[in-house]
């Protein structure tokens, strides 16, 4: 079986390389490993080839975040191999499900990535070189104590022999793995922490990487697809007469409730969709709109009695004998995950075998997806990840689009099949990030001291859809982050959650409740903040005092000059959040023109992580993660009517623009150690409050809901 | 309908609808999937190629009007990915998933060829392609390091 999986994968990659005039492309499949002969698996995740060659197997995939790469930096650093010579490839899904598991989670979301993999990995690394220090030791028939390994090989001090990696490979791989090997400690890495080239990136500059999308196989065809545009609806009928005759249209093809046509030209394929007459079954929900769904919300705020995330001492007493009470009602829309690569998908079905090429988020989930579609055992389906074009939780929990192309290619035996959703329908059957309202209540004393504080979350839930077995109580856990976990020391606190679950499909979306509940919080401290006649910031830091936000925020009002006067028309807003395991804090400065033309001068932010593996990757993260804040804070919306999404592309779901970017982006990267948070997501909790904070200093307005531009503010 | 054209240097033929975009030309005909969809509407630059040596976003441009005119994709941008913009954008690490990246570097390649020192505004203007990850702030520095006014 092993083996048509590589002849096809060559064909595919034969066939690329000559249509794109001979480019080298990136090799995953250690069967085209070339020059080495077969690599020696030392353990799971090393295989040492007689050349030298180090491949280091990532289970979790590259989304842009770096984590090809950081992954296998977990493992060199312990391995003692030279970088240079490591080559990182996906572990193999169907190997994965045969070895019972072998390579753990595959799933790339959460920024969980690099922090649940990092003690396996890194003893993955260690007892390979353990292995290969004891091969060599009885090689050479001195003891192992006496050895020692360093940039692929290994040395014997008293001596000063040496053996390659290369040579050593195969006499280790016949080794027991040890159990517990040594791990360094972390002053001793050379490797971790620092900011090697990243290993997917040359080939993203050159047209090389093939994602997804880019997949061409012999014989394949292409399909576009039309999706029931109310969500939970039905296909009625479809006339299909007038596609059936346009040039290279090959089949048409129905599902439940959905209609795709398949064709030997994507454009021809998705010309023919247009054609098509389809009498869609819209169901219960075709008169849902934005409206209703934010009167449906707001009863989650007026029932009298809803499930309680966390309580501490007597807030309602508290708020009844506070000096001053302030109660403010904040409102996130449904927003879009809108991957620059559209949710794309290629099948091929031969027999009792389903092979499918995805830009996933998890290969267990894909593997499982395809599986049930075909309704055959996992064994017999093979996935071929590719690096995605983006994902930020879209491509996780979700794989309609590889089961849609599984049912697809089941119609046309042997014949693989690419199914790339249009932009459009992209833009309207995503997984969205949910609605929130969210009443907040605070109770300052008559020293301005913050003694209650009450929030009540109507909302809809993600993990109702994606993994209903981790609702306990009526209370989604994740949808109450950054409050039910919150960091202040308020005496009197109670964090009800009246979960509020519509038609339109929600999806965990980067940074899930990290997006707009620290907004809420954020921005209602600043509120009690000046309610109490107290800055801000000063106001925030004994409520932290030993929590280690506390120190991401003292980086950041330090960076930006919290306490000094800012230039001239220059306001300034500051937050703090933790999220995902990790610290961070931002600062931004604004300049408002003309009342509501908005230009962002500055954004910190400082990120404490405890530990970083890749320090640029991490910077990176950073810097995407303001723009994604501040993008979706001022223009994204999904807003619903007739029970279906009003947007159908970037025209009327606008991105940032590189215009719209603020000019300077400060990451002040500070791993204070001893734990292991995540990245991808958390820079972005703090930009968007800090950005509303800046907002009020410089205008006086209170932003209560989002997205900005919905109160008359635009970018310069 | 025959269409001939020069797509990196080399002359084309092709029998399609003259309608048909260059970008499926591109990608579904003459496999060149370098240049990517991203919305089919000259919103997001995904698509963008070098026509005639000036940037043009393929998705909305129908191949009957590109008859006897030349194309560059990002494969036939350089030898070996060492245009200077390529080389920027490797020594900054600019890209992130990639997916907006060669409609990034060919707009970039377009500007530079046009106005070898592109001051910040003209970089707002040249530069209006989407990239959903976030990567404009080494965009910015990138198309600077290229330009040598870093
Ligand atoms: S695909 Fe052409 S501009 Fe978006
Ligand atoms: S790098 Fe991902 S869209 Fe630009």
């Amino acid at each position: 079986m092993n083996e048509t999986i590589s002849a096809s994968r060559r064909d595919f990659l034969v066939k690329t390389a000559a249509l794109t005039g001979g480019l080298a492309l990136g090799v995953f499949d250690p069967a085209l490993a070339g020059a080495g002969g077969t690599p020696a698996e030392l353990t799971a995740w090393v295989l040492v080839q007689a050349d030298d060659q180090v491949i280091i197997r990532v289970a979790r995939s590259e989304l842009g975040q770096g984590s090809f790469t950081g992954l296998a930096m977990l493992v060199a650093e312990e391995l003692e191999c030279d970088w240079s010579q490591v080559r990182a490839e996906y572990a193999d899904v169907n190997e994965h499900v045969r070895r019972n598991r072998v390579f753990g989670s595959m799933s790339t979301g959460g920024s969980r990535g690099i922090r649940e993999s990092q003690e396996y990995l890194r003893r993955a690394g260690a007892a390979a070189r353990e292995m290969l220090l004891s091969a060599a030791a009885t090689g050479w028939g001195v003891p192992v104590a006496e050895c020692a390994a360093a940039g692929g090989q290994v040395f014997h001090r008293t001596s000063g022999r040496s053996a390659r990696f290369g040579e050593l490979a195969a006499a280790a791989a016949k080794l027991e793995v040890p159990k517990s090997p040594r791990l360094k400690e972390p002053a001793q890495w050379t490797l971790l922490g620092t900011s090697p080239a990243r290993l997917d990136i040359a080939d993203k500059t050159t047209g090389r990487q093939i994602y997804a999308a880019d997949v061409r196989l012999p014989g394949m065809l292409h399909a576009s697809i039309a999706q029931c545009p109310v969500f939970g609806g039905k296909l009625k009928a479809v006339d299909d007469s007038a596609a059936r005759t346009l040039r290279g249209v090959r089949k048409v093809v129905q599902g439940e409730d959905w209609v795709a046509v398949v064709a030997d030209n994507w454009w021809r394929a998705n010309q023919a969709v247009k054609q098509l007459r389809i009498t869609w079954d819209a169901g219960d929900n075709g008169a849902v709109s934005s409206e209703s769904i934010r009167e449906f919300l707001r009863t989650g705020l007026t029932e009298a009695k809803v499930p309680v995330a966390r309580r501490d001492g007597d807030a309602a007493a508290a708020l009844g004998g506070a000096a001053k009470v302030l109660e403010a009602e904040y409102y996130a829309p449904y927003v879009n995950h809108a991957t620059m690569e559209p949710q794309t998908a290629t099948a091929l079905v031969t027999g009792d075998r389903v092979e499918v090429w995805v830009g996933t988020q998890n290969g267990e989930t894909t593997i499982a997806a395809a599986a049930e579609a075909a309704a055959i055992p996992l064994e017999q389906v093979h996935v071929h990840k590719m690096h995605a074009g983006g994902a930020f939780g879209r491509r996780g929990p979700h794989q309609e689009f590889t089961k849609q192309a599984v049912w697809i290619a089941q119609s046309l035996p042997g014949t693989p099949v690419r199914l790339q959703w249009s932009r459009e329908e992209d833009m309207q059957q995503g997984r969205y990030r949910p609605v929130a309202l969210v009443r907040l209540r605070g109770g300052l004393d008559a020293q301005g001291n913050w003694v209650a504080w009450e929030v009540r979350q109507a909302d809809h839930s993600v993990l109702a859809l994606v993994r209903p077995t981790d609702i306990k109580n009526g209370i989604d856990p994740v949808a109450v982050r950054s409050f039910q976990d919150n960091p202040y020391a308020v005496p009197n606190f109670t964090n009800e959650y009246a979960m509020r679950n519509t038609h339109v499909p929600p999806g965990f979306w980067r940074a899930v409740a990290h997006t707009h509940n620290p907004v809420f919080r954020e921005s209602f401290i600043d509120e009690l903040a000046h309610a109490a006649g107290r800055d801000p910031y000063e106001f925030r830091r004994p409520l932290l005092a030993g929590k280690k936000d506390l120190g991401v925020l003292d980086a950041v009002a330090k960076a930006v000059g919290w306490g000094t006067p800012a230039p001239r028309g220059v306001h300034r807003g500051i937050a703090v959040v933790d999220s995902y395991g990790s610290f961070t804090a931002a600062a931004v400065e604004i300049a408002v023109t003309e009342g509501s033309v908005i230009e962002v001068r500055r954004v910190i932010v400082a990120l404490d992580p405890g530990h970083i593996v890749h320090r640029d990757a991490v910077k990176a993260q950073i810097e995407g993660g303001v723009l994604w804040g501040l993008g979706s804070a001022m223009n994204e919306e999904i807003t619903i009517k007739d029970g279906r999404v009003e947007q159908s592309n970037f025209s009327d779901y606008p991105l940032l623009r590189l215009a719209q970017a603020p000019g300077v982006i400060e990451a002040i990267i500070m791993p204070t150690g001893g734990f292991w948070g995540g990245v991808g997501e958390p820079p972005i909790g703090a930009v968007v409050p800090a950005l509303c904070n800046a907002l009020f200093a410089a205008t006086g307005k209170r932003v209560r809901s989002l997205p900005l531009k919905n109160h008359g503010f635009r970018y310069a | 309908m025959a269409t001939s054209l020069t797509v990196n240097g080399k002359a084309v033929t092709v029998d399609v609808e003259p309608e048909m975009p260059l970008l499926w030309v591109l990608r579904d005909e003459l496999g060149l999937t370098g240049t990517k969809y991203g919305c089919g509407i000259a919103q997001c630059g995904a698509c963008t190629v070098h026509l005639d040596g000036e940037a043009t976003r393929s998705c909305v441009l129908p191949i009957g009007a590109v008859e006897g005119r030349s194309v560059t994709t990002i494969e036939g941008l350089s030898a070996d990915g060492n245009h200077a913009v390529q080389k920027a954008w490797v020594a900054l690490q600019v890209p992130q998933c990639g997916y907006c990246q060669s409609g990034m570097i060919m707009a970039a390649a377009s500007l530079l060829k046009a106005n070898p020192k592109p001051a910040k505004q003209d970089m707002d203007a040249a530069l209006t392609n989407l990239c959903r990850c976030g990567t404009y702030a080494r965009v910015r520095d990138a198309v600077r390091l290229a330009a040598g006014t870093n």
